[in-house]
């Protein structure tokens, strides 16, 4: 019935507060945080990997996370079309599971990136950039040691031809730059959805760009694409 | 020596190194280089940053031992997107003495 929102919460996630509130206070609408131990999701219309350090982020971001008892589930959900996004730590673990083509990596400085940028957005046909335009710059900050975008040239190529790629790291004007690449990621790639493009995972942090007071509101641009997404489904 | 019961497993010692494959960038890689030729040894032409796990195990022989770690390498140990892993097995010594 409700539009529901589930943000997938891990030992070490850290995001799912931001997540919470900027779905309850920015976009109003109904969310629930899901314990990784929990393995059912059948009464939510949307998933959120929030960011942290799963594990730890022993052995690599998300490579132990990938095995909890929710993310049966989320592969599930994933596989019916449903809509997920993974925001920086979420999106390691959705890569991690092979839900999302690539892999993250140490950033090319080695150095934690913590601060607001641009993307671009390079596709309007996944359900989190249908309210969006084609090329609309979004203002979001980034928080991540390992955010650099690795896919080997085939699959760069296969990502540009299957339209996978969904936001790229670019100036306020929305020009390619790779000097304001922040972490050395491939084709200046901020994030990538799977060959459907119901799973989107990128390294930017939308859930903390939810109200003016914080310094901007341009990641419920992103949040609050899956309703209208919804909405054109069922009345389409 | 004994071998009353065949079913007894082995103890077995496995060394699982995994660093990335060779197309990707190694930053630490290289800043540890840097340090090496900062310390004058300019012989130093390229390193790679890795990691290095030990597991104890038990199994039946060294073949099944080896297909299991294969699959751990795979499933877990190592993201074969980006790494190349390998690994050694051999019969755990502290195994050998108690049975000894």
């Amino acid at each position: 019935m409700s539009t529901r929102y589930a943000v997938i919460t891990f030992p070490g996630s850290n995001g799912e507060h931001d997540a919470l509130k900027a779905v309850e206070m920015g976009l109003g609408q109904p969310v629930e945080a899901v314990w990784y131990k929990e393995t059912s999701l059948e009464r939510f219309d949307f998933l959120l990997l929030p960011g942290g350090f799963s594990y730890g982020d022993y052995l690599r971001p998300g490579a132990i996370a990938r095995f909890a008892p929710i993310m049966s589930a989320v592969e599930k959900f994933a596989a019916a079309g449903g809509p997920v996004l993974g925001i920086c730590n979420g999106f390691q673990v959705l890569t991690e599971a092979g839900l999302l083509p690539g892999a993250l990596l140490r950033n090319q400085e080695l150095e934690f990136r913590c601060n607001w940028l641009h993307v671009r957005t390079e596709t309007t046909r996944t359900p989190w950039t249908s309210g969006l335009d084609l090329g609309q710059v979004l203002h979001l900050p980034i928080a991540h040691g390992d955010g650099r975008y690795f896919a080997d040239p085939e699959l760069v190529d296969e990502l540009i031809a299957n339209d996978q790629i969904v936001f790229r790291y670019s100036t306020a004007t929305g020009e390619r730059d790779s000097t304001l690449n922040p972490n050395g990621s491939v084709d200046d790639i901020a994030g990538v959805s799977n060959r459907a493009g119901n799973v989107v995972g990128l390294m930017p942090h939308p859930e903390r760009a939810y109200d003016p007071l914080i310094g901007g509101d341009d990641g419920l641009r992103i949040l609050s694409s899956v309703l209208k997404a919804g909405a054109a489904a069922i009345s389409g | 020596m004994s071998a009353t019961d065949q079913r007894t497993s082995t103890l077995w010692l496995v060394e699982v190194f995994v660093s990335l494959k060779p197309a990707v960038n190694d930053p630490q890689g290289l800043a540890i280089r840097d340090g090496l030729h900062m310390l004058g040894y300019h012989e130093v032409d390229d390193v790679r940053a890795g990691k290095y796990m030990q597991l104890e195990l038990s199994g039946e022989d060294q073949s099944q031992v080896e297909a299991r770690v294969q699959e751990m390498c795979e499933k877990l140990l190592a993201n074969t997107v980006i790494e190349s892993y390998r690994f050694d097995v051999r019969p755990s010594i502290s195994d050998e003495e108690t049975a000894g």
